[in-house]
């Protein structure tokens, strides 16, 4: 029976993102369903060094293509490798990333396979996978079944956790680079500019401090003593990266990241339905906003009216009290 | 510059919230909600307008903006209001949303694509129903046409475009030579996102997306409209998704006030043990 194969994300220095421990999670409990088996397959400029971590997950085989021409990813060049080595297998899987979001659909293409993305569940039912997903901004679940002989999903990193080394050696296997198409040869990587920051990372924190619209041009100013005191990572809402106050990268929300730390604090955020697809699987909500019929209370576990230019260094300041 | 930009009509997505489950769990039931545009495609059509105008005033249309969408008869009117906005002119493909899913939709793209010969296509990155975010992707796949997915901003270059993704990480930039697909995301819509060969490079757009003028929405009634089938552009093809059950997810209810930082604090200590 085809197993499952999950297509791991590494760093361009060679060295695996923990996201791919979630999509390895995904692949193990869908096994009863694909033969009791997965494998994972690596692809970069230093794809070695990362097999070579990923050799402890119980995986059948780690199979890596080490390319120059895949030291910087892009999907055109990526896909057609995945796409021949997954097109023996069952199920496709890689964890919903930015990249995992631009790759999985364009190789379910390739292999004219179905395709659930964002899945915060993967169920098994006899041989069949069933793929359960949010939709509406989170307002809805579908469970989802695909009728082709090859599948592919992606695995919402918040919703599966990181897989443990088990132990054992899996081998290592080379595969070659499939010849990419003609698109290939019109995409040119120019740049990645990476954000600098020292906090932990957003999608991996134990405790995220958001801002809104609301801090305006202070917003590090204000929630950095405050991210510190608590080991946070920072967030935003989208209002708050529209106004240039934060970066990109940092929106939670149903379109940017999805986050579900112990701890979120929401600091002069709305809580409009975008923003809460992105972080009501927090463990713990707490709200600071000065307007108290702010939406942002109705799922709050603590709320505080407040002003934040206040209450935030009042916070900050407690909090180094108590912690001495 | 030719452009198609796909366009999908969703359910009112400020009220997602009261999007109820039918009896029967395999549907929803959008009743007593909009429908708007998916915004990420109103987007994308508001980047089609700038890439094919020169910007200043006098305005000028420097190419062409087809809009398409897969729907009912109804969805003619999500055509209608694009072509209000600025669009030169629509296609309607006849299909029940529940024929539907992301796999068919880029297959029958791809033939319009083929015969339509856009350089650009540009789409919405994700549709704020289904939450999918896969379409562009495949049609760039099924077309082998390069991609850049997740646009900030775009800038013509001489037969290609470059342009800023926002990616983990950090700000990720691409340059396509045409014809490309490049699906969008919020940002695209500031005021120095977009900028045609002809705009000038200290042109500010209006934050957003444009409105259509009142004149505009009766002229709109006149440009060409026409419809074609699932069954011609997408032959033989059968759905590879089906949702089995839709649910709610379980109600997160509101907590408690805490009247000060202090009272939060032992809260946070004592009570959920976080900290
Ligand atoms: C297609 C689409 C996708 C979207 N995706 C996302 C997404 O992924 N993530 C996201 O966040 N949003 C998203 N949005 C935007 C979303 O709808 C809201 O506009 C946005 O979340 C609002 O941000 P905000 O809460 O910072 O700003 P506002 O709604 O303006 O709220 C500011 C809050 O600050 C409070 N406040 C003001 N001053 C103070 C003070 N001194 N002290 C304390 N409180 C104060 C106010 O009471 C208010 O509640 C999306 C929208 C669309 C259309």
């Amino acid at each position: 029976m085809p197993h499952a194969l999950v297509v791991a994300e590494i760093t361009e220095d060679g060295k695996v993102k923990k996201a791919t421990l979630a999509a390895i999670t995904f692949a193990q409990k869908a096994l009863p369903a694909v033969g009791g088996a997965f494998s994972i397959l690596v692809l970069g400029g230093a794809a070695r060094s990362a097999a070579a971590e990923l050799t402890s997950f119980g995986a059948q085989k780690v199979l890596v293509c080490e390319d120059p021409t895949l030291a910087h990813y892009t999907a055109e060049h990526y896909a057609p490798t995945v796409a021949e080595v997954g097109k023996s297998f069952a199920l496709l899987v890689a964890t919903a990333t930015s990249q995992g979001k631009d790759l999985m659909p364009r190789v379910a293409a390739r292999l004219d396979a179905g395709f659930a993305g964002d899945c915060s569940d993967v169920l098994v039912e006899g041989t069949a996978l069933r793929y359960k997903r949010p939709m509406y901004a989170g307002n809805v679940f579908g469970t989802v079944e695909l009728t082709t002989p090859v599948q592919v999903a992606t695995a919402r990193q918040s919703e599966f956790d990181a897989a443990a080394p088990s132990g054992g050696s899996s081998p290592v296997e080379a595969v070659a680079k499939v010849a990419p198409g003609a698109a290939a040869a019109r995409v040119d990587y120019v740049s990645l500019e990476a954000v600098k920051s020292e906090r932990p990372e957003l999608t991996e924190a134990r405790v995220v401090v958001s801002g809104g619209r609301a801090i305006k041009e202070q917003f590090f100013q204000v929630l950095e003593p405050l991210a510190q005191a608590l080991g946070a990572a920072i967030g935003a809402s989208r209002a708050a990266v529209d106004a240039g106050y934060a970066p990109g990268d940092y929106q939670v929300g149903q379109t940017g990241k999805i986050v579900a730390p112990e701890l979120y604090v929401a600091i002069g955020i709305s809580g409009a339905i975008q923003h809460i697809a992105g972080m009501k699987s927090s463990k713990v909500i707490v709200a600071i906003n000065k307007d108290a019929d702010a939406p942002i209370f109705q799922i709050a576990d603590y709320g505080l009216v407040a002003d934040l230019f206040q209450a935030v260094p009042a916070l900050t300041a407690e909090l180094k009290k108590r912690k001495g | 510059m030719k452009v198609l930009v796909p366009l999908k009509r969703v359910a009112d997505p400020d009220n997602a919230n009261k999007i109820k489950i039918a009896a029967s769990n395999v549907a929803v039931d959008s009743t007593g909600l909009e429908w708007k545009t998916n915004p990420f495609d109103e987007y994308a059509l508001e980047a089609a307008l700038r890439l094919t105008e020169n910007g200043k005033a006098p305005k000028q249309r420097l190419g062409e903006v087809i809009v398409v969408t897969l729907g009912p008869k109804e969805c003619e009117q999500t055509l209608r209001s694009a072509l209000a906005t600025g669009a030169d002119r629509a296609i309607r493909v006849d299909a029940t949303d529940d024929a539907l899913d992301g796999r068919l939709v880029a297959l029958a793209l791809k033939s319009l694509v083929l015969a339509e010969k856009p350089d650009v296509v540009l789409l919405g990155k994700q549709a704020v129903d289904g939450d999918s975010n896969q379409v562009g992707q495949r049609l760039a796949e099924l077309l082998d046409w390069p991609m850049a997915t997740f646009a900030a901003t775009i800038r013509e270059e001489a037969g290609a475009l470059l342009v800023s993704r926002e990616v983990d990480g950090g700000v990720g930039t691409l340059r396509v030579r045409l014809p490309a697909v490049v699906t969008v995301d919020l940002r695209i819509v500031s005021p120095t996102s977009v900028y045609s060969a002809h705009t000038d490079a200290a042109h500010r757009y209006a934050e957003g997306v444009r409105f259509a003028p009142l004149p505009a929405i009766m002229a709109a009634k006149k440009k060409p409209l026409d419809t074609k089938t699932l069954a011609e552009l997408a032959p033989g093809a059968a759905l590879s998704t089906k949702t089995l059950k839709f649910e709610k997810p379980p109600a997160r209810s509101a907590g408690v006030r805490v009247k000060d930082v202090t009272e939060l604090v032992d809260k946070l200590m004592n009570v959920s043990k976080v900290l």
